[in-house]
């Protein structure tokens, strides 16, 4: 089951030049739930690439959401960034099977 | 005291509903607070110490903020102005507000808060071990930078309210500085005066309807109420909560000059179906500290595209750039007598991994590629020398020796861009300041109102 079929919608944005922060609106209770148990940090540190010690996460059960912020892989507007607001990040995790 | 702040929309230039403005208005606020930018766009404005938006667009909007000011009789504040807050855009917002003053025949008093840095000051600040890095930061490196800016805080704007300036055009600010100011110089709630400034920073993007834009906030001594000006809005405890994750990378701590804001405890209610009060929300006390934002140019780029629809090249794509990439640096080598060291030369195949790159975990079966070449170089000169150089070889070049040289689509002619500079931020740091207005100026001028002969 891919979570973008899940939950009611994944956002990624920069939070400032050098974050990217994914936002997962799961919308009901138990799809919070059941996402916050099944989806794992280093499920997530794997599809950005970064280490798992550096990804912040917060589950915020009353807006049944669960956050991610992790640096960026290329910082805004170096040579090597493709995605300069850094909203096209969400993709992977929409995309993303549920284990 | 209780202070009524309206907020027009999350940035000047994107737009306003007019009739929202004109609601908000009749609510007689006590100051009109709109941001000028941010980093999001990119380092281009920065470093370059322009604004992205329009000029007309700019000046439209800001005539009827001018009027609403006016009408009113109480402050108009703009933090960031022209999008970067350089010294150069805070004039030219200056600029333009004269201008319109002239046509509207407004007599005002303007305060500029500038808040750009010399290198000099920051090298001294460094050598005083009074600049420290954030998480993550690139390497402390002072050389060529365009611009460097420092974030202003609330102490910055109310010093230039307190000049009883009509309109204040502050550059780079943090995103709620404007807002909060004249709440926390009132006496408000300091946890209310940030958070509530946070959340209507964005304008409407906090309620059901973000196109909509004017905002208007209550606060007072045990926190604040927000409510949009549009009739097709409504805030709602979940559209203001959820604000807080927006670009944030922690949704319940937001680091301001001298301080952080705590929204842990906060508590949101449905005052009735279109607003909202918050209380609870604290203000934690710290080192006065304001970031740094710099950029640095980091070449000049000349771009390239061509399109492979043909199957066969579409399918390799990969392997296509794979070996032009190979020839050209021979050729860039033996004819330029340029390394790799000089300049870098990247193409990007636009349907297979154009926005993700290395990141990317889907393959699939493109009907047509985009190649996007994008060229590094020193300078604009030997960027474009490398562009037309590699021109025909991106137009002809086969996948393999023993086929016919193919030709691919250019979209236009000619085939290259040269794009001028590549900026990059180059600081992710702050400065400690003991005196905070000891790295800001402000300065002020009048307009005279003409009467039309």
């Amino acid at each position: 089951m891919k979570l973008g079929d899940t939950v009611l919608k994944v956002r990624s944005k920069n939070a400032g030049p050098f974050w990217v922060t994914i936002d997962i609106f799961c919308d009901k209770p138990d799809v919070y739930r059941m996402v916050r148990d099944r989806l794992s940090n280093a499920a997530v540190a794997g599809l950005y690439k970064v280490p798992e010690q550096i990804l912040k996460r917060f589950d915020i059960e009353d807006l049944r959401v669960i956050k991610f912020s992790v640096p960026r892989p290329v910082v805004q507007g170096s040579a090597a960034d493709r995605d300069m607001h850094g909203a096209q990040y969400a993709a992977l995790l929409e995309e993303h099977e549920l284990g | 005291m209780p202070t009524r702040v309206l907020v027009p929309s999350g940035v000047l230039g994107l737009g306003f509903d007019r009739t929202a403005l004109a609601r908000g208005v009749a609510m007689r606020p006590d100051i009109i607070c709109i941001d000028g930018g941010s980093t999001d766009s990119g380092p281009f404005s920065l470093g370059a110490g322009q604004s992205k938006y329009s000029r007309a667009a700019t000046k439209s909007e800001w005539r009827s903020l001018m009027q609403a000011r006016a009408e009113l009789g109480v402050p108009l504040v703009i933090g960031t102005a022209g999008t970067c807050g350089t010294d150069s855009t805070v004039d030219w917002m200056h600029d333009i507000t004269v201008e319109l003053a002239a046509e509207l025949g407004q007599s005002l008093k303007i305060a500029r808060l500038y808040c750009s840095q010399p290198v000099a000051r920051i090298a001294t600040a460094v050598q005083q071990g009074q600049v420290t890095p954030l998480t993550p930061a690139p390497e402390l490196d002072l050389s060529n930078l365009s611009n460097i800016v420092a974030l202003a805080g609330a102490e910055h704007i109310q010093a230039a309210l307190n000049t009883g300036a009509d309109i204040v055009i502050a550059g780079r600010t943090t995103d709620t500085a404007t807002i909060a100011a004249l709440p926390l110089a009132r006496g408000d709630a300091a946890g209310g005066a940030w958070h509530g400034a946070k959340i209507a920073e964005c304008g409407a993007l906090c309620s059901t309807n973000p196109t909509s834009g004017v905002i208007m906030v209550d606060f007072d001594a045990d926190g604040f109420t927000v409510e949009p000006m549009a009739e097709t809005a409504a805030c709602t405890p979940h559209s203001v909560s959820a604000h807080m994750l927006y670009e944030n990378s922690d949704p319940f701590r937001l680091y301001e000059p001298g301080g952080h804001l705590d929204v842990t405890d906060a508590r949101y209610t449905a005052l009735d179906a279109r607003r909202v009060r918050v209380e609870g929300s604290r203000w934690v006390p710290g080192p006065y500290t304001v970031k740094l934002e710099g950029a640095r140019i980091g070449g000049y780029q000349t771009t390239i595209m061509a399109i492979l629809r043909n199957a066969h090249y579409a399918r390799n794509a990969q392997a296509w750039v794979d070996r032009l990439t190979g020839f050209l640096t021979g050729e860039i080598e033996s004819r330029m007598g340029l390394t790799t060291a000089d300049y870098t030369l990247e193409f990007r195949l636009i349907g297979v991994n154009g926005a993700l790159g290395d990141l990317e975990n889907r393959s699939g079966d493109p009907v047509e590629v985009g190649v996007l070449g994008i060229i590094t170089a020193r300078s604009q000169d030997e960027a474009a020398e490398i562009g037309k150089l590699i021109n025909p070889f991106v137009l002809h070049y086969p996948l393999t020796d023993d086929e016919e040289l193919p030709t691919f689509a250019f979209p236009y002619s000619p085939a290259t861009t040269n794009r001028g500079a590549l900026y990059e931020f180059a600081l992710n740091h702050v400065l400690h300041l003991d005196d905070p207005m000891s790295a800001f100026r402000i300065e002020l001028s009048q307009t005279d109102a003409k009467v039309p002969a």
